[in-house]
């Protein structure tokens, strides 16, 4: 690992000002939150920082918090403590789940949400250095590679999956995002935090250099509502999904009024399926109608030649996951 | 540039200089000459550094020394008690839960932050709580047993939290 100056903050508004300064400087500058991603990176030589700005100096970035019907978590909260968390389990089960389903117990000890939600993408061409997109070349070597883990929907032209597991749960909970950047503080949607490599192929969300997620805020949840995490992976421990889904559905006298499904290891963003929602909204829930909203969701999905498996395992788990939420009788 | 930094390692303050750079694991090992925690695939991937870090289970190959000022470390030389062995220690050996032991350390401290926590888990807790480890030897139900067993042995009446070790909260 290359050195660097280990920079702690004691507020976001000073952390905010080191990036800019740095960037004024032209130096480059890392956020670590519990660093189980970032210290991978830079033992690998991926980032070469000159500064790594450690975000846990800064207090009152973590935990639950109730605000009204609402709920802030800060950025620096821990996936463990967001996994065991009373209300987020009863209320916001997705995200609980979700949290609860990531990397092993060692990694959810340090690992953050902040951190879960902005941690680089985890496929092993990107991982191991070559000179792909992801790191600042010319090409995706999945493509005609080894792509067993890599999209179905939304590449090109990298075609890695969003590997964080709240990512999709947070999407379908419909929470906001909180910014803090030069200018203050802004609101961002969840769906709109994340982006495609088209629109920028090095970077996987919206946020800028000089720019700090502080903030993850969940909407108040209607009474209706349920909400679960599915994962598949290859083993029970430390992997990132194959395919998962982040669902919401909120229901009143027996039938769906809302849905919200999000797909996770299928897109290079947490992927948003809402043809497969519609078919659910106004309807009561039965085997039939589920197999409908599996094959909707995959409509579309552009297999490359090793991940086509992902298909059926994605319907399989759609399915699944929206039979799982069957309001309670 | 090396940093300053004072951490409470199994009950005993310590000083250290580190470079910014150097993770727990380095520090532990080189710094503190404490070889027990090992250095395995250094990304996370196989548990064999862990150590507790203010009572929970951490990757010690994946924090940095600089960040932890004023922190709680127990490694495995922190354990045993003077009374001899911890009772997940005598477990291990008693069901035959090392071979080569290079997961063993590691295991252990899995273990305990398990059993300060949940000190009578099920099969699957245990399971669950030691996900983080790999094992190349054992096949993990001898270690998955021993631990059950000290479970129960760590239920006895009597039996004493070892030297200079504090409840995780
Ligand atoms: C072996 C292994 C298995 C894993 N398995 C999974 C898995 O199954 N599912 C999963 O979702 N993840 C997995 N991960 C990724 C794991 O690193 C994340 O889950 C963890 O939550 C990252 O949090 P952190 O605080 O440690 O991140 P850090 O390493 O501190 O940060 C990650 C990235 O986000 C940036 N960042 C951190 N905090 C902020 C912030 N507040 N604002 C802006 N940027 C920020 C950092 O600069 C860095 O680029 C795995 C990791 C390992 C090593
Ligand atoms: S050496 Fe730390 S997890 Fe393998
Ligand atoms: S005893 Fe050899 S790795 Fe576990």
């Amino acid at each position: 690992m290359k050195s660097f100056v280990n920079v702690n903050p004691k507020s976001l508004d000073e952390a905010v000002a080191v990036l800019d300064r740095a960037r004024a400087q032209g130096k480059k500058a890392a956020l670590a939150g519990g660093g189980s991603d970032l210290l991978g990176m830079l033992k690998d030589h991926l980032v070469q920082p000159d500064l790594v700005v450690n975000l846990k100096s800064i207090s009152g970035l973590e935990g639950v918090h109730r605000e009204g019907e609402r709920v802030r978590i800060g950025a620096l909260t821990t996936l463990d403590e967001i996994a065991r968390h009373p209300l987020l389990v009863e209320r916001y089960a997705a995200l609980a789940q979700a949290a609860g389903l990531a990397a092993s117990p060692q990694i959810r000890n340090v690992g953050t949400l902040g951190g879960n939600v902005n941690q680089r993408p985890w496929c092993h061409y990107f991982r191991q250095g070559f000179p792909c997109f992801k790191n600042g070349g010319k090409m995706c070597y999945a493509v005609a590679g080894e792509n067993q883990f890599h999209a179905l929907f939304g590449g090109g032209p990298a075609f890695i999956v969003h590997p964080s597991d709240t990512a999709p749960a947070l999407v379908a909970l419909e929470a906001e995002f909180k910014v803090m950047g030069p200018s203050g503080a802004k609101i961002i949607p969840a769906e709109k935090y994340f982006i495609l490599p088209r629109e920028d192929v090095l970077r996987e969300n919206v946020l800028g250099e000089n720019e700090i997620l502080a903030e993850v805020i969940l909407p108040a949840a209607p009474s209706g509502l349920r909400s679960t995490y599915l994962k598949i992976r290859d083993r029970q421990a430390w992997d990132h999904a194959i395919v998962s889904i982040g669902a919401a559905l909120e229901w009143e006298g027996g039938r769906c009024r809302k849905a919200r499904l999000v797909l996770g290891g299928v897109a290079p963003i947490p992927w948003r399926v809402p043809n497969a929602e519609r078919l659910l909204e106004g309807k009561s829930l039965g085997e039939a109608l589920a197999r409908q909203v599996a094959e909707a969701a995959l409509a579309g999905a552009q297999p490359l030649a090793k991940n086509g498996y992902k298909v059926p395992l994605a319907k399989a788990t759609v399915r699944r996951a929206v039979l799982s939420l069957l309001p309670a009788a | 540039m090396s940093i300053s930094l004072c951490v409470i390692v199994n009950g005993n303050e310590h000083h250290l200089d580190v470079a910014p750079h150097h993770t727990l694991l380095d520090a532990l090992r080189e710094e503190l000459g404490l070889t027990g925690t090992k250095r395995g695939c250094e990304v996370g991937d196989c548990g064999a550094c862990t150590v507790l870090l203010n009572g929970k289970a951490v990757n010690s190959c994946l924090v940095l020394a600089a960040e932890t000022e004023g922190a709680e470390v127990v490694t495995i030389e922190g354990v045993a008690g003077r009374e001899g062995l911890h009772p997940l220690q005598e477990a291990f050996i008693r069901e035959g839960a090392v071979q080569c032991g290079f997961c063993t350390p590691g295991m252990i401290l899995s273990a305990l932050a398990l059993l300060r926590e949940n000190p009578r888990p099920s099969d699957a807790e245990v399971r669950q709580a030691l996900s983080g480890n790999l094992c190349r030897c054992t096949g993990y139900a001898k270690i998955v047993q021993a631990v059950l067993d000290a479970s129960d042995a760590s239920l006895v009446p009597g039996f004493g939290r070892p030297e200079g070790l504090r409840p995780s909260r």
